[in-house]
Protein backbone atom coordinates (compact mmCIF):
# COMPACT_ATOMS: atom_id res chain seq x y z
CA UNK A 1 0.00 0.00 0.00
CA UNK A 2 2.83 2.41 0.69
CA UNK A 3 4.18 1.69 -2.78
CA UNK A 4 0.85 2.85 -4.18
CA UNK A 5 1.01 6.02 -2.12
CA UNK A 6 4.57 6.77 -3.23
CA UNK A 7 3.46 6.13 -6.82
CA UNK A 8 0.68 8.67 -6.38
CA UNK A 9 3.18 11.19 -5.03
CA UNK A 10 5.46 10.58 -8.00
CA UNK A 11 2.53 11.10 -10.38
CA UNK A 12 1.74 14.40 -8.66
CA UNK A 13 5.35 15.53 -9.04
CA UNK A 14 5.23 14.65 -12.74
CA UNK A 15 2.03 16.66 -13.14
CA UNK A 16 3.71 19.64 -11.46
CA UNK A 17 6.55 19.35 -13.98
CA UNK A 18 3.98 19.28 -16.81
CA UNK A 19 2.40 22.42 -15.37
CA UNK A 20 5.79 24.11 -15.44
CA UNK A 21 6.24 23.10 -19.08
CA UNK A 22 2.87 24.51 -20.07
CA UNK A 23 3.65 27.69 -18.13
CA UNK A 24 6.80 28.05 -20.24
CA UNK A 25 4.66 27.74 -23.40
CA UNK A 26 2.28 30.40 -22.11
CA UNK A 27 5.17 32.72 -21.23
CA UNK A 28 6.43 32.38 -24.82
CA UNK A 29 3.03 33.56 -26.05
CA UNK A 30 3.03 36.30 -23.41
CA UNK A 31 6.35 37.66 -24.63
CA UNK A 32 5.73 37.16 -28.34
CA UNK A 33 2.01 37.98 -28.64
CA UNK A 34 1.52 40.60 -31.32
CA UNK A 35 -1.40 42.40 -29.71
CA UNK A 36 -2.22 43.32 -26.16
CA UNK A 37 -5.20 40.98 -26.23
CA UNK A 38 -2.87 38.03 -26.81
CA UNK A 39 -0.86 39.03 -23.79
CA UNK A 40 -4.04 39.48 -21.78
CA UNK A 41 -5.29 35.98 -22.62
CA UNK A 42 -1.85 34.51 -21.93
CA UNK A 43 -1.68 36.23 -18.55
CA UNK A 44 -5.11 34.86 -17.66
CA UNK A 45 -3.99 31.32 -18.52
CA UNK A 46 -0.77 31.84 -16.57
CA UNK A 47 -2.70 32.81 -13.44
CA UNK A 48 -4.94 29.75 -13.83
CA UNK A 49 -1.90 27.48 -14.20
CA UNK A 50 -0.42 29.00 -11.07
CA UNK A 51 -3.68 28.13 -9.29
CA UNK A 52 -3.47 24.56 -10.62
CA UNK A 53 0.09 24.30 -9.37
CA UNK A 54 -0.86 25.54 -5.92
CA UNK A 55 -3.73 23.05 -5.64
CA UNK A 56 -1.54 20.20 -6.87
CA UNK A 57 1.18 21.16 -4.38
CA UNK A 58 -1.37 21.26 -1.56
CA UNK A 59 -2.58 17.80 -2.62
CA UNK A 60 1.01 16.55 -2.72
CA UNK A 61 1.97 17.75 0.73
CA UNK A 62 -1.44 17.46 2.35
CA UNK A 63 -0.92 20.98 3.64
CA UNK A 64 -4.13 22.98 3.49
CA UNK A 65 -2.54 26.33 4.32
CA UNK A 66 -2.35 27.19 0.61
CA UNK A 67 -6.10 26.96 -0.04
CA UNK A 68 -6.95 30.56 1.04
CA UNK A 69 -4.11 31.71 -1.21
CA UNK A 70 -5.82 29.94 -4.12
CA UNK A 71 -9.10 31.71 -3.37
CA UNK A 72 -7.42 35.12 -3.16
CA UNK A 73 -5.46 34.69 -6.40
CA UNK A 74 -8.54 33.54 -8.30
CA UNK A 75 -10.36 36.72 -7.25
CA UNK A 76 -7.47 39.08 -8.01
CA UNK A 77 -6.63 37.43 -11.34
CA UNK A 78 -10.13 38.03 -12.67
CA UNK A 79 -10.08 41.68 -11.60
CA UNK A 80 -6.68 42.20 -13.19
CA UNK A 81 -7.51 40.73 -16.58
CA UNK A 82 -10.86 42.49 -16.86
CA UNK A 83 -9.36 45.83 -15.84
CA UNK A 84 -6.54 45.52 -18.36
CA UNK A 85 -9.11 44.73 -21.05
CA UNK A 86 -10.71 48.10 -20.41
CA UNK A 87 -7.49 49.85 -21.34
CA UNK A 88 -6.80 48.06 -24.60
CA UNK A 89 -7.03 50.79 -27.22
CA UNK A 90 -10.13 50.66 -29.29
CA UNK A 91 -9.60 49.75 -32.91
CA UNK A 92 -5.93 48.88 -32.71
CA UNK A 93 -6.03 45.88 -30.39
CA UNK A 94 -2.82 47.04 -28.69
CA UNK B 1 -1.75 -4.30 6.31
CA UNK B 2 -3.74 -1.13 6.67
CA UNK B 3 -1.91 1.27 8.89
CA UNK B 4 -3.64 3.68 11.23
CA UNK B 5 -2.95 6.59 8.90
CA UNK B 6 -4.59 5.43 5.68
CA UNK B 7 -7.68 3.29 5.44
CA UNK B 8 -8.86 1.74 2.21
CA UNK B 9 -11.37 4.49 1.56
CA UNK B 10 -8.75 7.18 1.99
CA UNK B 11 -6.41 5.40 -0.38
CA UNK B 12 -9.21 5.16 -2.93
CA UNK B 13 -9.98 8.87 -2.56
CA UNK B 14 -6.29 9.73 -2.98
CA UNK B 15 -6.11 7.62 -6.12
CA UNK B 16 -9.19 9.19 -7.69
CA UNK B 17 -7.98 12.65 -6.76
CA UNK B 18 -4.58 12.05 -8.32
CA UNK B 19 -6.17 10.78 -11.52
CA UNK B 20 -8.37 13.89 -11.70
CA UNK B 21 -5.38 16.17 -11.10
CA UNK B 22 -3.43 14.47 -13.88
CA UNK B 23 -6.36 14.83 -16.30
CA UNK B 24 -6.70 18.50 -15.42
CA UNK B 25 -3.00 19.10 -15.90
CA UNK B 26 -3.14 17.42 -19.31
CA UNK B 27 -6.04 19.66 -20.33
CA UNK B 28 -4.06 22.68 -19.16
CA UNK B 29 -1.13 21.52 -21.28
CA UNK B 30 -3.47 21.23 -24.27
CA UNK B 31 -4.67 24.77 -23.60
CA UNK B 32 -1.09 26.05 -23.52
CA UNK B 33 -0.16 24.33 -26.78
CA UNK B 34 -3.27 25.78 -28.40
CA UNK B 35 -2.46 29.22 -27.03
CA UNK B 36 0.97 29.03 -28.58
CA UNK B 37 0.04 27.58 -31.96
CA UNK B 38 -3.35 28.98 -32.98
CA UNK B 39 -3.41 31.84 -35.50
CA UNK B 40 -5.42 34.75 -34.08
CA UNK B 41 -6.79 36.22 -30.88
CA UNK B 42 -10.23 34.63 -31.14
CA UNK B 43 -8.95 31.08 -31.55
CA UNK B 44 -6.30 31.61 -28.88
CA UNK B 45 -9.05 32.76 -26.57
CA UNK B 46 -11.01 29.64 -27.49
CA UNK B 47 -8.04 27.54 -26.40
CA UNK B 48 -7.52 29.64 -23.32
CA UNK B 49 -11.04 29.48 -21.95
CA UNK B 50 -12.57 26.06 -22.56
CA UNK B 51 -9.85 23.45 -21.84
CA UNK B 52 -8.25 25.65 -19.23
CA UNK B 53 -11.45 26.11 -17.21
CA UNK B 54 -12.27 22.40 -17.33
CA UNK B 55 -8.68 21.59 -16.40
CA UNK B 56 -8.76 23.90 -13.42
CA UNK B 57 -12.09 22.40 -12.32
CA UNK B 58 -10.64 18.88 -12.51
CA UNK B 59 -7.56 19.92 -10.54
CA UNK B 60 -9.71 21.61 -7.91
CA UNK B 61 -11.94 18.54 -7.52
CA UNK B 62 -8.85 16.35 -7.24
CA UNK B 63 -7.34 18.61 -4.62
CA UNK B 64 -10.60 18.55 -2.65
CA UNK B 65 -10.53 14.74 -2.75
CA UNK B 66 -6.98 14.86 -1.39
CA UNK B 67 -7.50 17.39 1.38
CA UNK B 68 -10.94 16.16 2.59
CA UNK B 69 -11.43 18.80 5.27
CA UNK B 70 -14.68 20.73 5.32
CA UNK B 71 -13.15 24.20 5.16
CA UNK B 72 -10.77 23.23 2.35
CA UNK B 73 -13.45 21.51 0.31
CA UNK B 74 -15.75 24.53 0.48
CA UNK B 75 -12.97 26.95 -0.37
CA UNK B 76 -12.06 24.84 -3.40
CA UNK B 77 -15.73 24.74 -4.42
CA UNK B 78 -15.64 28.53 -4.19
CA UNK B 79 -12.59 28.65 -6.47
CA UNK B 80 -14.29 26.42 -9.06
CA UNK B 81 -17.54 28.35 -8.98
CA UNK B 82 -15.74 31.64 -9.27
CA UNK B 83 -13.77 30.41 -12.25
CA UNK B 84 -17.00 29.29 -13.92
CA UNK B 85 -18.57 32.71 -13.32
CA UNK B 86 -15.64 34.89 -14.36
CA UNK B 87 -14.23 33.05 -17.38
CA UNK B 88 -17.20 33.95 -19.66
CA UNK B 89 -16.91 37.61 -18.64
CA UNK B 90 -13.26 37.82 -19.57
CA UNK B 91 -13.86 35.86 -22.78
CA UNK B 92 -16.71 38.17 -23.75
CA UNK B 93 -14.67 41.32 -23.22
CA UNK B 94 -11.66 39.94 -25.07
CA UNK B 95 -13.76 38.64 -27.97
CA UNK B 96 -15.57 41.94 -28.37
CA UNK B 97 -12.34 43.93 -28.38
CA UNK B 98 -10.73 41.45 -30.77
CA UNK B 99 -13.61 41.71 -33.23
CA UNK B 100 -13.38 45.49 -33.17
CA UNK B 101 -9.66 45.54 -33.61
CA UNK B 102 -7.37 43.42 -35.71
CA UNK B 103 -7.58 40.33 -33.56
CA UNK B 104 -9.57 38.30 -36.08
CA UNK B 105 -8.15 36.67 -39.20
CA UNK B 106 -11.12 37.38 -41.46
CA UNK B 107 -9.87 35.01 -44.13
CA UNK B 108 -10.20 32.09 -41.73
CA UNK B 109 -13.86 32.74 -40.94
CA UNK B 110 -16.70 30.99 -42.69
CA UNK B 111 -19.38 33.28 -41.33
CA UNK B 112 -18.91 36.61 -39.59
CA UNK B 113 -22.27 37.32 -38.04
CA UNK B 114 -21.15 40.69 -36.73
CA UNK B 115 -19.78 41.84 -40.06
CA UNK B 116 -22.41 44.39 -41.04
CA UNK B 117 -22.47 47.37 -38.69
CA UNK B 118 -20.95 45.56 -35.75
CA UNK B 119 -21.16 48.22 -33.08
CA UNK B 120 -23.76 50.69 -34.23
CA UNK B 121 -26.61 49.20 -32.22
CA UNK B 122 -24.56 48.86 -29.06
CA UNK B 123 -21.43 50.96 -29.12
CA UNK B 124 -20.36 49.88 -25.67
CA UNK B 125 -20.01 51.65 -22.37
CA UNK B 126 -17.02 53.76 -23.34
CA UNK B 127 -18.40 55.35 -26.49
CA UNK B 128 -21.92 55.90 -25.19
CA UNK B 129 -21.10 59.31 -23.74
CA UNK B 130 -19.00 60.66 -26.58
CA UNK B 131 -21.82 61.42 -28.95
CA UNK B 132 -23.34 59.78 -32.01
CA UNK B 133 -20.25 59.99 -34.19
CA UNK B 134 -18.43 58.14 -31.41
CA UNK B 135 -14.89 59.44 -31.53
CA UNK B 136 -13.09 57.04 -29.22
CA UNK B 137 -10.92 58.72 -26.65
Amino acid sequence: MSTLLSLLDAVLVVSLVLLGLSAVLVVVRLLRGPTGLDRLVALDVLVAEFLCGLVAYAALTGDSALVPVVVAISLVGFLGSTTVARFVRRGTGR
Amino acid sequence: MTGPAETGLEIALDTVGTVLIVLGVLLTLVASVGLLSLPDVLSRMHAATKPQVVGLLLVVVGGALHLRTSVDVWMLVLVGAFQLVTAPVTAHVVGRLAHRGDGVRRDLLYVDELDDSPDVADPGPDTARTGPDGEPG
